[in-house]
């Protein structure tokens, strides 16, 4: 018994290497397995990635995602500055508050990181952003802010982030952290946030379903997820949340898009703000140009039809040419395999590709994601 | 921590073996195997009749996370394959040396003395770990 494909997430070998959450020894004592995570170590499960997926479909699942990286943008030109530093528009931004998924990419329309912009006020917007992509985003932003002149960019390392997910989630967090909550954060619809005291609430998410995730001080992290833990909200690794945002047909940076792909080719063509058209963010002209020529690859969805399990890297043969599997796995809710896969242009849903897994040529359907919303299936059958 | 009874055999790419009265060979992969794994979710398994060589694939597990071979501890003809197992392939996790997966009618009958012992294999286990 090898390993084949080598997962991305590797056992941590040295325990003293990597960074520590302030959950860590909760998750220890939880009885989760600890792997290496983009040099920090984080629970990839406390027992059963499978179990522990169901629980945030049926039920409120918690994740420690401390190691996910917070920055305080701030000045009077905030808005303005990331109107250019970021593909989406953040004019739709209208009220305290909201929070917009984004793209920031580099001047060859590749993109740098996913992330999310809160707008917090008029002088400062929180961006969220990947723990892999730490140095170099803050390189980025950093000196685009340098250049711009007026922003400073800090990161908020004494911050903390517990995402509580799935249909009871709200409840939940409700019974453990105080009722009051719920006049405040109950109203929120997807992509808003509401500051309270220490705590910022926000209706943001990596499953598909609904739910809170909550930014708060690191020093309360340790008891805020025992008050979870007490109402029932179970711990989840990271395993199952590569599941659950597969599912959900959310990318992953690093697996669907990185600096090589643009948001076009990375069916994140949404979350591009082409209008108005003298807003010239970095890439524009970029990205302009390809949609002018004809974008050459998109993202689908693939669902495997034989028995096998679709993984990241494996080849795709259509008519229209070859792709590959970008983000394969399994999916627990759909029992059968599931996979983005990045294929040429010209191959449409619900025709029939094949797949090399593992020497064999397997039957797989395309299909529009997201496979699942909660709880549901969204495939055509 | 994951068991290994005393009573079986081990390869070093973690199947154990167990040798049955009627003289075959009885083949499943570790409790710790299992563990490394995590949750199966796919068991392909040899074909009956056909010839296997040591140490060469005969067979896949595949968890949620990665996909593995199962190699054949050693040479032989496959005399039975547990369908059970493919059916439900969470049965692995639950008790993996419940859970054979072929039956071997060995070529030399004392190869499977040549397998590890529990002791050598725990000690082998303990130095992946470190």
């Amino acid at each position: 018994m090898r390993k084949k494909n080598n997962p991305p997430i590797k056992p941590c070998k040295d325990k003293t290497m990597g960074h520590r959450t302030p959950l860590y020894d909760k998750h220890v004592e939880s009885g989760a397995k600890m792997v290496d995570f983009g040099g920090w170590d984080m629970p990839i499960h406390y027992g059963s990635q499978i179990e522990e997926h169901h629980q945030v479909r049926r039920d409120a699942g918690m994740f420690d995602v401390s190691h996910m990286v917070v920055s305080d943008l701030k000045g009077e030109s905030v808005r303005d500055f990331l109107k250019l530093l970021v593909a989406n528009n953040v004019d739709k931004l209208k009220t305290k508050g909201r929070a917009l998924y984004t793209c920031m990419l580099n001047s060859k329309g590749g993109v740098i990181d996913d992330l999310i912009v809160y707008y917090m006020d008029d002088a400062w917007f929180r961006i969220v952003s990947n723990a892999a992509t730490h140095d170099k985003d803050l390189a980025w932003m950093s000196a685009a802010a340098k250049e711009f002149g007026g922003v400073t960019v800090s990161e908020r390392p004494e911050l903390a982030m517990i995402a509580v997910q799935g249909p009871n989630a709200r409840e939940k967090v409700y019974a453990a952290l105080g009722e009051n909550l719920r006049e405040s954060a109950g109203k929120l619809k997807p992509f808003h946030s509401v500051t309270i005291g220490e705590l910022m609430i926000a209706t943001t998410g990596y499953t598909g379903e609904d739910g809170f995730e909550i930014i708060l001080p690191a020093k309360a992290a340790v008891f805020t997820w025992q008050m979870l833990a007490e109402v029932g909200v179970k711990p989840i690794g990271l395993g199952a949340r590569d599941t659950l945002r597969l599912e959900a047909g959310m990318n992953l940076y690093g697996s669907d898009m990185d600096e090589t792909t643009t948001p076009l080719e990375s069916g994140l063509t949404w979350t591009v703000a082409f209008e108005p058209k003298e807003r010239k963010f970095i890439g524009r002209d970029v990205l302009e140009k390809q949609q002018a020529a004809g974008v050459p690859r998109q993202l689908l969805g693939l669902v495997l039809e034989d028995k096998g399990v679709l993984r990241n890297h494996m080849k795709v043969f259509s008519p229209q040419g070859e792709g590959e599997i970008t983000s394969g796995s399994f999916s627990p809710t759909l029992n059968q395999s599931i996979a983005l896969a990045r294929l040429p242009a010209g191959v449409a849903t619900g025709q029939r590709v094949e797949v090399d897994v593992r020497g064999k040529r397997l039957a797989a359907r395309v299909v529009k994601y997201p496979f699942v919303r909660n709880g549901k299936s969204c495939l055509e059958s | 921590m994951s068991k290994t009874p005393n009573d079986l055999r081990y390869t070093r790419s973690h199947e154990w073996a167990r040798r049955e009265t009627d003289g075959s060979i009885t083949v499943g992969i570790t409790d710790h195997a299992q563990g490394l794994l995590g949750d199966m979710v796919f068991v392909e398994l040899p074909k009956v009749g056909a010839k296997v060589e040591a140490g060469k694939e005969c067979g896949v597990v595949e968890s949620v996370k990665a996909a593995s071979d199962v190699y054949a501890p050693i040479a032989g003809e496959i005399l039975a394959v547990n369908t059970a197992v493919s059916d439900t392939p969470e049965s692995v996790n639950q008790d993996a040396y419940a859970a054979w997966m072929f039956r071997i009618k060995p070529r030399n009958a004392a190869d499977v003395d040549a397998l590890l012992d529990a002791k050598a294999y725990e000690a082998l286990v303990a130095a992946e770990q470190h």
